[in-house]
């Protein structure tokens, strides 16, 4: 009985082992083909445009609020424990690092799978669902050059961006909670933040975080959408995965991008 | 049995389709000719739906040719499929209207995807179709405001947009009133001769493929059962024809899905008397 139930404890983690494989397989070749097929995207800019207004600017809100307010946290979090070293004039630097190289790129990349990948998601399921890809591909017209490239072009251009706008915006956070609430020189906290973050190590480290962010959700994304079953309960599961896969996926990636990033190691 | 003419628009020959192990068609072979409304029917997942994505190509059968304008389907590359595929017009089930576009950018779609035709002569055109469906009218609303009836005609005007020499219609009649479904059929109809088409309508509605189509064949079980024109059809004793188009309870399609004996189901097996009964 024992053995029994442990062969099939056994079958079932291999049998999702190489289901997981397999689903990578496919994405990797959907990638490949969203690639070549992008040239749709470009010569007819417009379709690639509207995607960036529903994936990037209708996330505007949600960054730009989420981004003040860890500026703000980061800020008071900050002083907290600067202030024992005497060091509370540095809080700019600490903001500002940990905004640009770290949070802005990754809490961005959240928040946007949340948002936008899961909206891109049901869409393209929902698409799926209701035969009007199979309708478009019998009218001669590519899905995926028409409907999936400019969503994943969208996401791509679209999240450095918005990871911008969010460590701006935390910056501001920062910069209200420590000269207005704690009465820091507003001089000396924006000439320390200039004098430690440099361009080429911490904000272009940033800028590519997030593009490969962008990259990611994308793919995982319209993936997800065209694989999904087409049925309601088929759709809401593939937004599940969608957002669930996106967060692992970002928080791993990140891993391994500040590992090769960072100037000490 | 009439004999149909030469000149074959698509010719279906010994195709077998499974779907994994489940073997959808099996040795079927028909045709259909030019300029004539053919009806392919048969009951709910006998195949029907899946004999027309072989003629448009979504679907390539595992034995036999499916011939359509006398190019053999499954040796098209992707754009001899995409070529193959602007000389057809589909209507889909539900319509398969595009959700986020107006009634009057789902019909200018193909134009707009296929052609460098300016503005002005797409509205002209797109009003045209409209008009021929009767919903010019519509021209602004989504598709979430229209009814079923509605929605499947503006399709119908979609799938002839850009003039096709063959339309194929699944399941055209599911699910409208009488009176959609009335103006769906005249349509179907009347559309085929005005642009000199040739379609296919998939259905299991009897009563009025009988009045608009040409010809018809039955399908049970994957294999083609029996065919004619509508008035070898109403006479014939052939017997599923009889039982789809009499509507009757039972015949060759049992009314009871296959099981054990009723009365050993319930457990009472020594009653023959009740066996008797039921059966």
């Amino acid at each position: 009985m024992i053995t029994q139930n442990l062969g099939k404890a056994i079958r079932n983690l291999g049998a999702r082992g190489i289901e997981t494989i397999w689903r990578g397989g496919a994405m990797a070749r959907f990638f490949w083909l969203v690639l070549t097929q992008s040239g749709m995207s470009f010569r007819r800019i417009g379709l690639s445009i509207r995607e960036i207004y529903f994936s990037g600017v209708m996330s505007l809100v949600i960054i730009m609020v989420s981004g003040l307010f860890i500026g703000m946290v980061l800020g008071l979090q900050g002083f907290e424990t600067l202030q024992k070293y005497g060091a509370e004039e540095t809080m700019g630097v600490l903001v500002a690092l940990s905004l640009v190289r770290e949070l802005g790129p990754v809490v961005t990349a959240l928040l946007f799978a949340s948002r936008a990948g899961s909206a891109i998601t049901a869409e393209i399921g929902l698409m799926k669902a209701t035969e009007q890809l199979k309708a478009m591909d019998m009218m001669a017209v590519d899905p995926i050059a028409r409907v999936v490239a400019p969503r994943f072009w969208a996401g791509v251009v679209s999240m450095p961006l918005l990871a911008a706008l969010f460590s701006s915006m935390g910056i501001f956070g920062g910069y209200i909670v420590g000269t207005v609430l704690v009465g820091i020189d507003s001089g000396v906290f924006w000439s320390n933040m200039q004098a430690a973050v440099d361009f080429r190590y911490d904000v272009m480290s940033g800028i590519v975080k997030s593009i490969v962010f962008g990259i990611a959700i994308s793919v995982i994304a319209t993936f997800e959408g065209f694989d999904a079953e087409p049925t309601a309960e088929g759709v809401s599961r593939a937004t599940t995965r969608t957002v669930v896969t996106s967060a692992l996926t970002v928080l791993a990636l990140d891993l391994m991008l500040t590992g090769f990033m960072l100037r000490s190691l | 049995m009439s004999t149909l003419p030469d000149s074959l628009l698509v010719e279906i020959e010994n195709v077998d389709f499974a779907y994994g192990k489940r073997a959808i068609l099996k040795g079927i072979s028909l045709t259909v000719p030019r300029g004539k409304v053919v009806a392919i029917m048969g009951g709910s997942g006998c195949g029907k739906t899946t004999l027309l994505r072989l003629i448009g190509g979504q679907l390539i059968a595992s034995k036999g040719t499916v011939r359509v304008n006398d190019q053999d389907v499954a040796s098209l590359d992707r754009e001899g499929m995409y070529q193959m595929r602007r000389k057809m017009g589909m209507l889909f089930q539900f319509g398969a209207l595009f959700t986020d576009m107006n009634v009057f950018d789902n019909i200018a779609f193909q134009l707009r995807e296929h052609t460098d035709l300016p503005e002005d002569m797409i509205r002209d055109l797109v009003l045209m179709k409209l008009n021929a469906v009767g919903l010019r009218g519509t021209a602004k609303l989504f598709p979430s405001e229209l009814s079923g009836g509605m929605a499947r005609r503006v399709a119908l005007a979609r799938a002839a947009v850009l003039d096709p020499t063959l339309i194929m219609y699944d399941e055209p009649f599911a699910g409208l009133d009488p009176i959609s479904l009335a103006v769906v059929g005249q349509t179907i109809r009347k559309l085929n001769d005005a642009l000199g088409a040739t379609s296919i309508v998939v259905t299991h509605d009897v009563v009025e493929s009988l009045q608009i189509v040409d010809y018809l064949y039955f399908i049970s079980d994957g294999k083609i059962v029996g065919q004619g024109t509508p008035d070898e059809i109403r006479a014939s004793t052939e017997p599923y024809v009889k039982q789809f188009v009499h509507a009757e309870m039972d015949g060759p399609v049992p009314f009871h899905y296959p099981a054990k004996d009723y009365a050993v189901d319930l457990n009472l097996s020594t009653s023959t008397s009740l066996k008797k009964s039921v059966s």
